[in-house]
């Protein structure tokens, strides 16, 4: 099938997409966006976190198909041009990612937090953070640099 | 800055600091810029125009016969480009690190549920998966054989030439026999270690490329690309330079990348089919593709006086290799070495035990066998001082090894060994706060949002643990590393740039050479060039040894590339100038200040210098388990404070703390991100993680299935650093990726055996164990129709399984 869909500001086309391939898929394999991850590939991991419409979702659990037509924002679209977003220069700052597998996801899902809730807690932070699985850091470091974008984006 | 404080924690984010620094500063990692964008090009990323994806079958079966193969409805399949079986296979059909005792392709016998049958290559990722099913496999299933002990009885079938056992150590220390009756006070125990994967979030992936010479060029996700590079040669048929690696973008390895998984397999199809093929496992492959942490039965006596003097220890381990022996040679001899813990134990009498089965096959995991015998000889200490009625911290710092007390394998503790220091400073630590524990928020008390407590039933306690482990490769093992360094100017500023075949595996040893390279050769610009094979061998980013290994390597390369610099200031500016120094680019005496900018004095040249890094030599143990094994030991202690829900026993880890001696602290980010991810990853042992294994088939190869810690799960990490320099190593520095990772476990349970009582000699601990209704998990065979993931490989034969 072909797809029509809006990625990071663009319409993009996919041409000859088979059913059952997920938005995931499209996005690593036909559209050239590998940013985000496909670390479990069924919902468990956030590492493919992608807004869908402006909503937090993994990219891995939405068909191809259900995207057609809509607007979607990956981790290649958080960067403002050249310069790093906060969120990013905070991940990077406080030594969040270390081999980077997760980050992509949880920039995502940062930058939605941060959307909604400009000042969060350390419990908010672990609730809305709990479907980011990382491996590497033990999540103190993700922690620093939830505060630290928090902090820049409120002072900002 | 302020914020909302809801649970006890450390002191938060220091100044960040985005200069790039030297050793021992402060620095954030270069890499990380691309990660945070998603630009940085994983193994799972790899894409080039016309690649075709390969797939892999795999058996269903833990020990099983094959007696054929059909692949001809394949063949005809539209789509699909090759199908390869183990007649494919040009050179040695066999692979392995320590024994190449692992069929490349399966032939005659399967020895594990997930063994590789077949490979496909194909236009599309799916239908590769289709033709899979098309594979016609006949089979003669056999009853596996999974239990350890039973592995090593007379009667048990032989899953090896060889035998079952892969390795026994008997060590023999003083003379336990003798020594026995001096002890007033005996405490026996058993213990059990489950199967924890290293859950890398990268799946295996790669790309092959054919060069068209009969060549090829494979870009992958590894620990070691020198020892991938000699198996694939040897199973291709190819002198070693035709076969070319490159290291691409690590998701996390913890041991688990050690072992080829896809690598021949890719490298088969691109050379079958003359196009590049690309391999990459999902979630639920990658549990099939690994290998794992080794369970193990650990059985222990430990006798002391009534004062607490520790008389002796005699222990019987086992560990269960699986089908294939993976590292597990090695892993025998780490459990073997630190059984007793890092204490100063006269006598000592230790038989350990590495066995075939069909189970998985185990291998190396963060740790690699320390960590099994740390979680019993802790507990074992517990209970002594229990028997003792003694303080268990201070019956730990009695005990504690010295510099110059004899190991149980006949080596000497060298200096530092700071064991008593670490315990005294975990202990004095501040307790994290105590809060009424009725009418909290929810989110602080176990269960959570589950709302199953308000703080009925919900027991706080305490635990404490030691560990200790090896860096480096041991038993003489000459694992060097090599650097390749070069200097040169660019735009008018000088540039280093340094190729090593090191592994960036997420640790940090990127950062590490850049600040090895800073601080050798006083410039800016460090520049990390791609690791591959075209540079020597930098063993492999395991046994906690990059930054000593190829940090050393880095900074002997640096040292006569900089000896260089300095001869020719000598021959320009006088021959007996003995204080010159280089920094900011430039040449300076002490005497007489700056001489002359490195610009000025190199030119268009570029200068390169080579060095390969040994370290000490080691031996290997004699019949009687003894021997100066290993190059350097590195501690850390742990506190865990948990609160128990004693009802429905669910647990809030509440905090961890830690105090490890590093030597010295190389770059304080990089440290920090060890301890605290090693601490999660021991949580996990201790509360989550485990494969289940029923008759040799894996239960939850899935992250919904396979649980490990998520951000509500880890607590804060309260850490004090020691640095005692080690006088042989580079800086003084130690080891410091698996410490973490040892005693935070045993601290755990610890903790929750004093808020329950209960004995829990086994982890991970389940909710079952906390409430006393079993002292293991029930076994759970698979039922009909449970879609479990019990079978896999073709899908008609999961629904016979």
């Amino acid at each position: 099938m072909r797809l029509r869909l809006s990625v990071n500001g663009e319409m993009r086309e996919a041409d000859g997409v088979w059913e059952g391939e997920s938005l995931l898929y499209v996005l690593r394999e036909r559209l050239g966006f590998p940013g985000s991850k496909n670390a479990c590939e069924q919902g468990e991991c956030g590492s493919c976190s992608i807004y869908l419409d402006g909503v937090l979702v993994c990219a891995c659990l939405v068909l191809a198909g259900q995207a057609e037509g809509r607007e979607i924002i990956t981790v290649e679209g958080i960067a403002e041009g050249e310069r790093l977003h906060p969120v990013q220069e905070a991940f990077v700052e406080t030594g969040g990612v270390q081999c980077g597998f997760c980050t992509p996801g949880l920039i995502v899902a940062t930058h939605d937090l941060l959307g909604r809730n400009p000042n969060p807690t350390d419990r908010e932070i672990r609730e809305a953070l709990a479907g980011n699985l990382c491996r590497c850091t033990g999540y103190e470091k993700i922690l620093d640099a939830v505060h630290l974008a928090a902090n820049r984006l409120s002072s900002a | 800055m302020t914020r909302a404080q809801t649970t006890p924690t450390r002191e938060r984010p220091r100044t960040p600091v985005s200069t790039p620094g030297r050793v021992g500063e402060h620095t954030t990692r270069s890499d990380g810029v691309p990660k945070v964008k998603g630009e940085f090009e994983y193994s799972s990323d790899l894409w080039v125009d016309g690649m075709l994806w390969g797939a892999t079958l795999r058996s269903p079966h833990p020990r099983a016969r094959i007696w054929s193969i059909d692949t001809s409805e394949v063949e005809a399949m539209s789509g699909v480009r090759a199908v390869l079986t183990h007649g494919d296979v040009p050179g040695r059909k066999v692979c392995g690190m320590e024994i190449p005792d692992q069929p490349v392709l399966a032939w005659e016998h399967v020895r594990y549920q997930g063994e590789p049958v077949a490979i496909v290559a194909a236009d599309h990722p799916e239908t590769a998966r289709r033709a899979l099913e098309k594979i016609a496999v006949e089979y003669e299933v056999f009853e596996p054989l999974t239990d350890a002990e039973e592995a090593m009885s007379e009667e048990a079938p032989r899953l090896h030439l060889s035998g079952n056992l892969l390795r026994h150590i008997h060590t023999v220390h003083g003379d336990v026999a003798n020594a026995a009756a001096e002890a007033d006070v005996v405490v026996e125990g058993e213990y059990e270690v489950g199967m924890q994967d290293q859950a890398f979030l990268g799946p295996e992936s790669g790309l092959a490329v054919p060069d068209g010479e009969g060549g090829v060029d494979l870009y992958i996700a590894t620990q070691w690309l020198h020892i991938d590079r000699d198996q694939l040669a040897e199973s291709l048929d190819l002198p070693p330079e035709s076969v070319r690696l490159t290291l691409s973008g690590v998701g996390g390895a913890f041991g688990g990348r050690e072992d080829l998984s896809m690598q021949i397999h890719a490298c088969l199809l691109a050379l079958n089919t003359g196009r590049p093929v690309k391999i990459m496992y999902n979630r639920e492959e990658s549990f099939f593709g690994h290998v794992h942490r080794h369970p193990a039965r650990l059985r222990y006596e430990h006798g002391a006086t009534k004062d607490g003097d520790l008389v002796y220890v005699k222990a019987r381990i086992v560990l269960d290799g699986g089908a294939y022996a993976s590292s597990s040679l090695a892993v025998c001899s780490n459990a073997a070495s630190f059984s007793c813990g890092p204490y100063d134990v006269p006598n000592a009498l230790i038989d350990t035990y590495m066995v075939y089965t069909n189970n998985p096959p185990c291998g190396a995991m963060r740790g690699f066998g320390a960590v099994q015998a740390c979680f019993a000889y802790e507990a074992q200490m517990d209970k002594l001082a229990e028997a003792l009625e003694m303080d268990p911290v201070e019956l730990r710092i009695k005990n504690a090894i010295k510099p110059g007390d004899r190991l149980p394998f006949g080596q000497e503790m060298p200096e530092p060994a700071p064991v008593a220091e670490l315990l005294r400073r975990v202990a004095a630590m501040p307790m994290p706060e105590e809060k009424e524990v009725m009418g909290r928020d929810l989110r602080e008390l176990p269960g959570g949002v589950s709302n199953v407590t308000h703080g009925e039933g919900v027991n706080r306690g305490v635990g404490y643990a030691v560990g200790f482990k090896n860096v480096c490769y041991s038993e003489g093992f000459d694992d060097y590393s090599t650097a390749r360094v070069i200097l040169s100017m660019e735009g008018g500023e000088p540039l280093v740039q340094v190729h090593t075949a090191a592994a960036e595996v997420g640790q940090g040893l990127v950062t590490i050479q850049e600040q090895v390279a800073r601080t050798e050769l006083g410039v800016e610009r460090v520049s990390i060039l791609p690791a591959d094979t075209t540079v020597g061998s930098s063993g492999s980013s395991s046994a906690s040894r990059q930054t000593y290994m190829t940090g050393g390597a880095v900074k002997g390369a640096c040292e006569a590339l900089r000896e260089r610099v300095l001869e020719r200031v000598r021959q320009e500016f006088g021959e007996d100038l003995d204080d010159l120094l280089l920094d900011d680019g430039m040449v300076f005496s002490e005497s007489r200040g700056m001489l002359v900018p490195l610009a000025e004095l190199i030119g268009d040249e570029e200068l390169e210098e080579n060095f390969e890094f040994h370290h000490k030599e080691t031996f290997p143990f004699d019949e009687n388990g003894q021997g100066n094994a290993h190059v350097q030991f590195a501690f850390a202690a742990h506190r865990a404070v948990v609160e128990v829900d004693t009802e429905l026993g669910l647990v809030r880890v509440v905090e961890v703390a830690t105090a490890q001696d590093v030597g010295k602290v190389m770059n304080p980010q990089g440290l920090e991100g060890q301890i605290e991810g090693g601490i999660a990853q021991g949580l996990g042992l201790a509360l989550l993680e485990e494969i289940q294994v029923s008759e040799g088939k894996i239960q939850n190869a899935s992250f919904t299935d396979y649980l490990i810690p998520t951000i509500l799960d880890m607590p804060p990490v309260r850490a004090e650093i020691l640095e005692l320099a080690d006088p042989d190593s580079p800086y003084g520095l130690k080891g410091v990726g698996e410490p973490p990772t040892i005693a935070s476990t045993p601290a755990i349970v610890s903790a929750l055996r004093d808020a329950t009582g209960q004995e829990l000699a086994r982890v991970p601990v389940k909710p079952e164990q906390i409430v006393g209704l079993a002292t293991k998990p029930p076994d759970r065979p698979p039922q009909p129709g449970s879609g479990g993931y019990s079978g896999i490989g073709r899908l008609d034969e999961r629904s016979e399984t």
